[in-house]
């Protein structure tokens, strides 16, 4: 009887665990998106990593270790590192990917310096770090469900209300701008989406992974249609699936991390829409090719 | 200083010269990102040679540790290729993938073998000088010294063989290919040189922090020259400079090396940013002011320009009425007034301003254009 008790209190928190985790991928599978089709896919890893001296300073002065307060911080870090990589970029010769990667790293770096402040005082244990860089689905709670499904649904509530808008800074930029949308604000707005799709992740995945979770749902979705619409939610879907199964499967084994497993996941599902995707995908198109070769043979043949 | 201070730093300066020769081709090639791909991606090779060897010092490490970086490199581009993903998200794909293997595998198999995660990510400079090259009992120093210097002699080899074929890949890839250069070979190259400057140094800095090694000093140096070689030799020294500085830094905090190295890298940047000449923040903002008042004082002597010998030219020449007749504010217009007397384009006569040669030459030029 006991043991039954406990088998179901195990399901209980991997149901959890898991809809944490598809919650997550729904969010950023839809945001990432976005930052796919404008070739920024690098940009999560850069607010990811940025987002630490954040977390950092965040717990410096508040002496708290409450997860809104942690999280409010590293948005606000990894905005200000976005803020900045776009001014290097606007203001300087030097191109996007540098500006990424020195504020991704040095922010990191300045993160790293700060950490090693507090564990020098000795009220901060040492798992902090390890989390940020990992993530730690397994702690995902029932509170945590409940924070990422508001916070997730707001952002993506906002990216439906301002729909058109982002769809015309996706797709054309220069006309947007031309019939007065103020390219800047939209800019930013789309920015902080991102980042508080980020900021959730960065519980379930980690830093280092967090990029993934953006790209990968939306590279697989991209595949299957040319559609905003449809990609938008293909990607939510996919992002939810890899979420389920990547929990699902590190909980199946003792000793296989969530995050990555997760990032697997979504890498499978890319390799599979890369190469079985109708229309786009490699073996639609050795078919095609090899159709276009039959007939080519066919018509010169008959002369 | 005491002796293991000196070592420490000597590792830091060699393997901030190291990072940043490759760094600028990387910066100049727009492929910076490439870099923190390889640093994340060598995992999976760094384990698996790890299981082989059982020794985290073995130099089959840094062989395997290489060849998976440049395998990270084929393998974005055969995703590029296929012509469904874009570069960046070829790249965002890709390490994380890599990366989560690694993880896996650690996690794993070698739950209680000694191979640090933490390590791996973030190196550990201070602990550096204790692992030591011995030969025939003498004592010949750290062996991180030793590696990162012969990766650093390494990379001014092949960039000093090769300088001219990276330059002109670098800036005109199609000509180098018209020209027989084999800009391909050339990439390679270059992406091998990076994997196992990346390899090398992390053991010193750890993966995310030698992204700030490799793009830090050269995007420094890139806002100071226009040369290449000046720009080889500035990175060279600004990374230097900024593992010296880090160094000493983390010493009067008691914080981790590497995360102040990076700190450093990001504030000499923001300095150099700021007041370099020309491209510095300082620099636009006093040519924006500048640019302002110039124009102010070209519409003043147009409008006196237009009125000179004329009738009205009494009433329209007034320094009391000017700012009716230009429309500005009355303060904006005194001002002008002086900037224009002071560069001699006006001169005052009782409360009319008159025009000077200079102020005449620059107007009719103004008109012209």
């Amino acid at each position: 009887m006991e043991n039954l008790s406990t088998l179901i209190h195990l399901d209980y928190t991997l149901m959890i665990v898991a809809i944490g985790a598809a919650l997550l991928g729904t969010v950023s599978g839809a945001l990432g998106t976005y930052a796919v089709l404008r070739r920024q896919s690098l940009l999560g890893d850069a607010i990811s990593h940025a987002a630490l001296p954040g977390i950092a300073i965040a717990f410096l002065l508040t002496g708290s270790k409450t997860p809104l307060i942690l999280v409010l911080g590293a948005a606000i870090a990894g905005w200000l590192g976005t803020l900045l990589i776009m001014s290097i970029v606007r203001l300087t010769r030097i191109k996007y990917d540098s500006a990424l990667a020195i504020v991704l790293s040095t922010f990191f770096g300045f993160g790293l310096v700060l950490h090693t402040l507090i564990q020098r005082t000795g009220n901060a244990n040492q798992a902090g770090l390890d989390t940020f860089l990992f993530g730690q689905a397994a702690t995902i709670l029932e509170r945590d469900v409940l924070t990422i499904g508001i916070l997730g649904g707001i952002a993506l509530i906002v990216m439906l209300v301002f729909w058109k808008e982002l769809k015309l800074l996706v797709f054309d930029e220069g006309f947007a701008a031309s019939i007065g949308l103020p390219i800047r604000t939209l800019d930013v707005l789309l920015t902080s989406l991102l980042v508080i799709a980020i900021v959730l992740g960065l519980q379930a995945v980690g830093a280092v992974l967090m990029s993934a979770m953006l790209v990968a749902p939306a590279v697989a979705a991209r595949q299957w249609t040319n559609r905003l619409r449809l990609m938008v939610f293909l990607a939510a879907c996919f992002g939810a699936l890899a979420g389920m199964s990547g929990t699902i499967i590190s909980s199946t084994a003792s000793r296989i991390p969530t995050g990555p497993t997760i990032v697997l996941c979504a890498t499978v599902i890319v390799g599979i829409s890369i190469t079985f995707a109708p229309n786009r995908g490699l073996v639609w198109d050795r078919i095609r090719q090899q159709r276009h070769r039959r007939n080519l043979k066919m018509e010169t043949s008959r002369y | 200083m005491e002796n293991p201070q000196i070592e420490i730093q000597l590792i830091a300066i060699v393997t901030a010269a190291a990072c940043a020769l490759p760094g600028v081709f990387l910066v100049l090639r727009r492929m910076t990102l490439m870099s923190d791909a390889i640093s994340h991606a060598i995992l999976p090779g760094i384990v698996l040679a790890f299981f082989l060897t059982e020794s985290l010092s073995s130099p089959l490490l840094i062989l395997a540790a290489a060849g998976t970086g440049v395998l990270t490199v084929l393998f974005v581009e055969l995703l590029q290729r296929t012509k469904l993903v874009k570069e960046d998200a070829a790249i965002g794909l890709t390490f994380p993938a890599l990366f989560s293997i690694g993880v896996i595998l650690i996690s794993r198999f070698a739950g209680n073998v000694h191979l640090d995660m933490d390590a791996v990510l973030l190196g550990e400079l201070a602990i550096a000088p204790l692992n030591r090259l011995k030969a025939f009992g003498y004592d010949l120093g750290p062996v991180a010294l030793y590696v990162m210097g012969t990766i650093l002699v390494l990379n001014l080899i092949f960039i000093l063989v090769f300088y001219k074929e990276l330059k002109l890949a670098t800036f005109d890839a199609s000509l180098a290919a018209a020209l027989g250069f084999a800009p391909t070979l050339i990439h390679y190259g270059l992406m091998t040189l990076v994997s196992v400057t990346t390899v090398g140094a992390f053991d010193a800095v750890g993966s995310i922090l030698v992204v700030a090694l490799i793009a830090g000093p050269p995007a420094t140096a890139y806002l100071m020259t226009d040369r290449l070689s000046r720009m080889l030799i500035l990175s060279a020294i600004i990374g230097s400079v900024n593992a010296v500085s880090g160094y000493w830094l983390a010493s009067l905090f008691d914080v981790s090396i590497a995360g102040a190295i990076a700190t450093m890298t990001l504030l000499v940047f923001g300095l150099i940013f700021l007041v370099v000449p020309n491209r510095g923040l300082i620099a636009i903002a006093r040519r924006h002011a500048r640019q302002k008042w110039e124009f102010a004082q070209t519409m003043l002597v147009i409008h006196l320009f237009n009125h000179e010998g004329l009738p009205e030219a009494e009433t329209e020449s007034a320094i009391a009425d000017l700012h009716e007749h230009l429309s500005w504010d009355p303060t904006f217009t005194t001002q002008v007034v002086r900037y224009a007397l002071h560069n001699r384009c006006v001169s005052q006569d009782a409360a009319q301003l008159i025009l000077t040669e200079q102020g005449r030459a620059i107007a009719q030029q103004a008109l012209v254009q």
